[in-house]
């Protein structure tokens, strides 16, 4: 059975650190780094990589658009 | 075995962010709703094809420098007076896409004249408004929108009803007027409420074409930062505490 996966790439320099994404993402793909950014935000990344549908939510609610979303058919 | 890098491939991606923003970092508090509702309005004037006929009027208030994000030709208003040099503008050029996007106190305080006026003479506009229930830019002040109850700078106990009155309800007030075409309140919220609100926008652009007056599009938002809240909380709280208040859905139109 064909299966949706998907991937984001978050612009790490960019992300402020809001959790508004991760709150937002549907299968808990999300979470903050313990690492900061320059700016000194903690940033967006994918924990649960393989569970990411490639759904958007993520990035239709990013305040500052640094969630780019991939999605691909497999199997 | 899918890897990631097998994910990751320009033909794989269905969202990137629009060319109409410019490279310029936001100067928005992390979590704020005004990048939100900066991007639809772009990825909107992108999709329709009107980025050379189209003319944006900024605030004063957080999103004073709007100019700076959104690529499209852009002019500053002095506070609240974003309506009139839309007028203007629109007369010039009448066969533009002309929009301003202001905030609350912006829209709803000092600029409630140029706002009634504007709508009443059925200008070919359309007035996005941000309305946070705050002054985000300086320093979460009281304004109009304010809810009773609401603790700002300037009603640290809450907005008490007896000194400080109701707030106003300016997107209901503009709809009672002939000039006005089509009314609504949204918000960016969510991934469902951005959807609803990216149709809307459309809407409000393709009304600028039939000439039949303002389009006025309220977007309900946090000010996470003047509400004391982190980004998460705020939009809780505004779900529990604004949308009462303003509720969403089409108010004409
Ligand atoms: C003529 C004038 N009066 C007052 C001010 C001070 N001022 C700057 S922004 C602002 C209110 C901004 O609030 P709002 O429009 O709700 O925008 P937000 O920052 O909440 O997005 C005020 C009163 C000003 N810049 N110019
Ligand atoms: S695209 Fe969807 S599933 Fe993937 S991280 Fe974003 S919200 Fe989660
Ligand atoms: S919503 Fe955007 S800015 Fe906020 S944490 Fe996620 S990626 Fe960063
Ligand atoms: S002060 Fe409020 S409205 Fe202004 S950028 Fe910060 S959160 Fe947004
Ligand atoms: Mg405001």
């Amino acid at each position: 059975m064909a299966k949706i996966r998907g991937a984001v790439v978050v612009d790490v320099e960019r992300c402020k650190g809001c959790v508004i994404c991760v709150n937002a993402c549907p299968t808990n793909v999300l979470n903050m780094s313990k690492e900061v950014n320059g700016k000194g935000y903690s940033y967006s990344f994918m924990e649960n990589p393989e569970a990411c549908t490639g759904c958007m939510s993520c990035s239709m609610v990013c305040p500052d658009v640094v969630i780019t979303v991939y999605r691909m058919k497999v199997g | 075995m899918v890897t990631i890098e097998d994910i990751i491939k320009e033909e794989n991606k269905v969202f990137s962010k629009t060319k109409l923003l410019t490279d310029k970092t936001f100067s928005y508090c992390p979590g704020c709703g005004h990048g939100v509702a900066h991007r639809i309005i772009m990825e909107v004037v992108e999709e329709m094809g009107i980025v050379e006929q189209t003319i944006g009027v900024a605030p004063v208030g957080c999103s004073v420098l709007a100019y700076d994000f959104m690529d499209v030709d852009m002019q500053q208003a002095a506070h609240g007076r974003a309506p009139a040099v839309a007028t203007g503008i629109s007369r010039v050029f009448p066969d533009k896409y002309v929009f301003t996007y202001q905030g609350d106190g912006d829209l709803a305080a000092i600029g409630t004249a140029e706002t009634i006026h504007a709508c009443s003479r059925a200008e070919n506009i359309v007035i996005f408004f941000i309305n946070n229930g705050i002054y985000g830019m300086t320093g979460g002040q009281m304004a109009p929108t304010t809810l009773i109850g609401m603790k700002t700078s300037t009603s640290p106990h809450g907005r008490d009803l007896y000194n400080m009155g109701f707030p106003i309800k300016i997107t209901e007030m503009v709809a009672q007027l002939d000039g006005v075409q089509y009314v609504t309140r949204q918000a960016v919220h969510t991934p469902a409420a951005v959807r609803k609100t990216k149709k809307a926008v459309k809407k409000a652009f393709e009304n600028v074409k039939n000439r039949k007056g303002v389009s006025f599009i309220e977007i309900v938002s946090n000010c996470n930062s003047g509400w004391k809240m982190t980004p998460v909380k705020s939009n809780e709280w505004m779900e529990e505490n604004m949308f009462p208040v303003y509720p969403l859905g089409d108010i004409k139109g």
